[in-house]
């Protein structure tokens, strides 16, 4: 296999990515509702009650709005990161997962292009979110728009290839619902999403602790930083060490000779 | 196109013909089991190009096991798998140039149409864009499909999804050809049609295929047929060598001689 054939390779699971997304509108819409909600109803309500300091990288006192517009974008990443996921546990279970894996590349790029078609999904979403929070009044940086980008790509890297490990250890499709719940609920509001860590902190050790350990929490915080023009190297370093390790993991996982797929009997999971 | 591709799509009879000993699959001393409990044990058995050979065993024989470890959706341990000359645990990835597969459980995506159910392959197998769509419309001509090219798979009957699936195994050109109980579910007449089709595959492009089912009546009298039962090859040969085995008169008494002579 040539350059060009992988290219087609990448060029294919994005292309059935992206249809299979424009295919499924409600998707999209709860994607921007869930945000939006918590936007409009959430941080407008709670915004006399939770007036965030000034705190890095902003330069002044934030809206509550304004703070919590990162956190937001993570939890669209992190929602589409599970979803995708559950469409490889879907497509394992109705057996269209098979079709990716007899392609003669390598099982770690076949899997590598999946991540990447999830994380353009999901920077789609993120843009559109981030266009309505503009229309709205809160507005980063115009560079800051781009300078995200690369946040976004990592961001998207980490969540899915959690998401895909998780993938490889559930057996069926009923049993996602359970540890989604497990996985996204704690890694939302135990991270920095919805109130810094400083404040966390206030409130208790134990909950800022595990807030620091948890790697959402980072990909938060680089994305708030990149968006207003800031390198905070610490979480990136964090975001990217987390996404290879569980990059790994997942690519083992879905190796046929060292991974969990044989043990359960395979991706038909039968 | 290239000049190779061109060629492959013109082979002829004569030129199938010629390689016909070329041996396009070899099973060796295979065993294969989960969690200790066995499946497959010394599994042996040969097909050469243009072959047609029915695996032939009751469900939970370990067909679709033996056909997970030579797509390598598994990995075996012991024994040997060769696809034409390449051994599948050394390059798995040549190997998987030269195989097609129609799996068991239908495998389209039922929210794309045709057209794009098999680029998405294609593109998998590292087809350009046009070339795929060439291919593709090839194989449904084939199929007498080329009408139903952007129709949506969830639109199609379950005869026209195996054999949209079948010239989807079919679009990188393989060798072998691995068809896992492809009827199930499907009328008489579309089994029918779906069993000469690749039968003449078989004659007129030099495929070999190897179509496992636990159906006695998809075997042709001209059939070399592998009998797998409890995760052994029983016996194996042409329809005549069996019931000469069996001593049995039909193959269906032939089936259950090798059957329930291991029931136990």
């Amino acid at each position: 296999m040539n350059l060009a054939a992988y290219g087609h390779c990448l060029r294919g699971v994005v292309g059935r990515e992206l249809l299979r997304f424009l295919h499924q509108r409600s998707r999209f819409v709860a994607a921007l509702v869930r945000p939006l909600v918590w936007l409009f109803v959430f941080a407008a309500g709670f915004r006399m009650a939770l007036g965030v300091a000034m705190t890095e990288p902003y330069q002044t006192y934030v809206l509550y709005e304004v703070y919590i517009v990162p956190g937001l974008v993570g939890m669209i990443q992190l929602f589409n990161g599970m979803q995708s996921s559950l469409s490889m546990v879907y497509d394992r279970e109705m057996g269209s997962m098979r079709v990716l894996l007899v392609s003669p590349f390598p099982r770690g790029y076949l899997l590598m292009c999946k991540l990447l078609a999830g994380t353009l999904v999901s920077i789609l979403q993120v843009y559109v979110f981030l266009a309505i929070a503009y229309l709205y009044g809160i507005q980063a940086p115009l560079m800051g728009y781009v300078l995200v980008l690369p946040a976004l790509i990592v961001t998207g890297f980490l969540v899915g290839a959690l998401g895909m490990l998780l993938s490889s250890a559930v057996r069926q499709l009923e049993n996602f619902a359970g540890i989604m719940n497990f996985v996204i609920f704690p890694m939302f509001f135990l991270s920095s999403a919805l109130y810094p860590l400083w404040r966390l902190r206030e409130g208790s050790e134990l909950i800022y602790r595990i807030a620091v350990l948890n790697p959402f929490t980072h990909a938060v915080e680089m994305i708030r930083f990149a968006l207003y023009e800031q390198l905070n190297v610490e979480a990136t370093l964090i975001v990217l060490a987390t996404t290879l390790i569980l990059l790994w993991l997942a690519i083992i996982a879905y190796n046929p000779a060292k991974g969990m797929m044989t043990q359960r009997g395979g991706p038909g999971g039968e | 196109m290239s000049h190779n591709d061109r060629a492959s799509l013109q082979a002829s009879p004569a030129s199938v013909a010629e390689g016909s000993d070329a041996t396009a699959l070899q099973v060796r001393d295979l065993s294969f089991g989960y969690k200790g409990s066995p499946v497959l044990e010394g599994v042996c058995l040969t097909l050469k190009v243009g072959e047609f050979a029915v695996l032939l065993g009751p469900n939970g024989a370990g067909k679709t096991t033996l056909f997970s470890l030579i797509t390598r959706l598994y990995a075996h341990r012991q024994g040997t798998i060769r696809i034409g000359e390449v051994d599948l645990q050394r390059q798995s990835a040549v190997a998987h140039v030269r195989m097609g597969m129609v799996f068991q459980q239908p495998t389209l995506d039922l929210d794309l149409t045709v057209k794009q159910n098999l680029a998405y392959f294609g593109a998998l197998h590292g087809m350009a864009p046009g070339l795929a769509r060439q291919r593709a419309l090839q194989q449904l001509a084939r199929l007498d499909m080329q009408e139903s090219l952007n129709s949506r798979v969830r639109h199609l009957s379950g005869g026209q999804r195996r054999r949209v699936e079948i010239a989807r195994s079919l679009l990188h050109e393989p060798r072998l050809l691995l068809l896992d109980e492809p009827t199930v579910g499907l009328d008489i007449a579309s089994r029918r049609g779906l069993v000469e089709h690749v039968h003449r595959l078989c004659h007129e492009q030099g495929v070999a295929v190897l179509w496992a089912t636990h159906l006695i009546d998809e075997v042709d009298s001209n059939d070399r047929v592998i009998l797998l039962h409890r995760g052994r090859v029983r016996a194996q040969g042409s329809v005549m060598d069996l019931l000469a085995q069996a001593d049995a008169a039909t193959l269906s008494d032939a089936y259950d001689h090798f059957v329930q002579g291991t029931a136990s």
